[in-house]
């Protein structure tokens, strides 16, 4: 396990390291920061302070160096906007954001592992066909467009919830709900393939000739070996859920982590979309490293096969 | 390839036209498809009207079902008197092109390193697959947002930065279906007849992929088609006065209250496309699978 453990987490950090790089180097896509920092009103001797200010004249790699150092305890510089350390802005919007992506990975998963499981029972049956029609039609639902449509029926047509904002909990049942199902049509199909390759094997032939009851069939014997690609991709899609929350912050007005990095987009203020951008990524490369683990200690043959 | 192969090709082909013949999804999907292919292709004959000319006169028109509609614009104008349908129907242009522009660019892109590092593997395979994990942890909502943000918002950034993001999935796929392929007798024989490298991934490798492509890119294609939508409807895509659906959502936006057919519609659009190019892409990859178990 060890060497194993070893060498994932060699792998993830040479990732994080270029997926820093990436971060940073997207300040330079533009062309020269100092101009877009100047802006339009922006002289050449503005430029040139601007450049000297903020380091800009010195060597790349050197401006990296000092950049990953600096955010790796924790400083990410000062917001062109705010004028507050990024850190502190970051610090106010990512707890809303894992909040709402929190409850949106814990619905889905509420929903589509227990409707695959069900699905796979009978193949071909009734319940399967509806499930695998509502994942179809689900997918075709562009996520922006359901959160609005949900707005205008439960929030101005019937007035159950608040229509923006998360001053109240019920603010947070739209934006959970459209943040969520997204992410269950794999879900489930992925639970639902997994099972029915399963309950095809030979041992689970011998659990029931043995007698076992069938429940205790389908949670222990059949679920524990289905539910090893199922922790892979529920990773993935949790991390895709934080980062892909920008959409849905938009349309429901939550200051989150999302809503934040898209208005500082708006307003050229780099320094905290880089941030948003590192910080996403390494919750990411966490995600998925961890599910790499605990997939090599429910499955001991993981370990050596990489 | 002996006769026996051929026999059993031709075997399969037959067996896979009538699983194509037989299946419900690629008849609705490729047919609604076709539909929305057309309609965008002879948009300029089938638009009754301008989809960018204003009629400050004419806003906000409601769409036929409505009492107070205008037998000149069946489904409405919007904020700035622009007929709806026309808009509609030049909006599959946007979707479909960027769509299918995309997944061509990034199919290429992802392709190429696919069959590189199954091919080569070793330490060729580790530099390729670093890339593909690298490129998996960013955010890509987030990283498109931002490049397009930086590049100057355009239909046109977005497409490059799109095909530059997006070619993962085909490298994924490709790169473990050549590792498959790279060690079978025909592509062995043609390595000890002395062909390039280049000559067996082109002509060896490559063409045994076409199905796995043809799925990969199937679903790629709906990908690019919602991220377009996104990113249009956040403002970072296409321009106004271009009728993209997404642009349409966000502009009908602040006339949710009362005229939410304006962002019911495009939606709608949206949802239909798509679901025709995934039913089409899982009966593909259900009558491929079926065929080759």
């Amino acid at each position: 396990m060890l060497p194993f453990l070893a060498r994932r987490l060699i792998v993830a950090a040479l990732v994080a390291l270029a997926v820093s790089m990436v971060a940073f180097g997207l300040m330079f896509v533009a062309g020269d920061p100092a101009v877009v920092l100047a802006g339009q009103a922006g002289r050449a001797q503005d430029v040139e302070m601007i450049r000297h200010a903020y380091g800009l004249d010195r060597p790349l790699p050197v401006q990296f160096l000092g950049w990953i150092g600096r955010a790796l305890t924790g400083n990410f510089g000062t917001s062109l906007y705010f004028n507050l350390p990024v850190a502190t802005i970051i610090g106010e919007r990512l707890p809303v954001t894992l909040m709402l992506g929190s409850a949106a990975f814990l619905l889905a998963m509420l929903v589509s592992v227990p409707l695959g499981i069900a699905a796979s029972l009978k193949p071909g049956g009734l319940l399967d066909r509806a499930a695998l029609l509502l994942a179809v039609l689900g997918q075709a639902i562009p996520s922006f467009w359901l959160g609005l449509i949900l707005i205008v029926v439960f929030g101005v047509w019937w007035g159950l919830v608040p229509i923006s904002g998360t001053e109240s909990w019920q603010g947070y049942i739209l934006p959970v709900v459209v943040l969520s199902y997204y992410a269950m049509p794999a879900l489930m199909r992925l639970t639902r393939a997994g099972m029915i390759e399963v309950l095809g094997a030979d041992y689970i032939r011998t659990a029931r000739a043995k007698g076992l009851a069938r429940l205790r069939i389908l949670m222990v014997h059949a679920l524990r070996n289905a539910v090893l690609p199922l922790v892979s991709l529920a990773a993935v899609q949790f991390g895709m859920m934080l980062s892909g929350s920008i959409v849905i912050e938009s349309v429901f007005a939550i200051n989150g982590l999302g809503r934040l990095a898209w208005e500082s987009l708006l307003r050229s203020d780099l320094p905290v979309v880089q941030a948003i951008i590192l910080i996403l990524s390494l919750i990411y490369v966490t995600l998925t490293t961890a599910a790499d683990l605990v997939n090599a200690w429910l499955d001991p043959r993981l370990r050596s096969a990489r | 390839m002996t006769v026996l192969d051929l026999d059993n090709r031709i075997l399969q082909r037959r067996k896979l036209w009538r699983r194509v013949s037989r299946s419900t999804g690629i008849h609705l999907g490729g047919g609604l498809l076709v539909l929305i292919a057309a309609i965008a292709l002879l948009a300029p004959l089938l638009a009754p009207h301008d989809p960018i000319a204003q009629d400050l006169t004419r806003r906000l028109l409601p769409p036929f079902w409505q009492a107070g509609s205008d037998p000149a614009h069946r489904l409405g104008t919007d904020h700035l008197g622009r007929d709806y349908l026309s808009r509609l129907i030049f909006g599959a242009r946007v979707s479909l092109g960027i769509g299918l522009g995309v997944t061509l660019c990034a199919g290429l892109i992802g392709t190429m390193l696919g069959l590189l590092a199954g091919y080569f593997g070793g330490k060729i395979d580790m530099l390729i697959s670093f890339i593909i994990t690298t490129r998996l942890s960013l955010p890509i909502v987030l990283v498109a947002l931002a490049a397009v943000a930086l590049g100057g918002a355009s239909l046109q950034t977005l497409a490059i930065v799109l095909s530059l993001l997006l070619w993962d999935r085909f490298a994924v796929v490709v790169r473990s279906a050549t590792q498959g392929l790279r060690n079978r007798e025909f592509v062995q024989a043609t390595v000890s007849f002395g062909a390039s490298s280049l000559h067996v991934m082109l002509r060896g490798i490559l063409p045994n992929l076409r199905n796995t492509l043809i799925v990969v890119a199937t679903l790629e294609v709906a990908n690019v088609i919602l991220l377009e939508a996104a990113l249009s409807f956040l403002g970072l895509g296409a321009r106004p006065p271009t009728p993209s659906w997404g642009l349409m959502i966000a502009e009908g936006r602040e006339h949710i209250l009362f005229d939410p057919w304006l962002i019911a519609l495009p939606g709608s659009a949206l949802c239909l496309l798509i679901l025709a190019v995934n039913l089409l892409g899982d009966g593909v990859r259900d009558a491929l699978d079926a065929t080759s178990s």
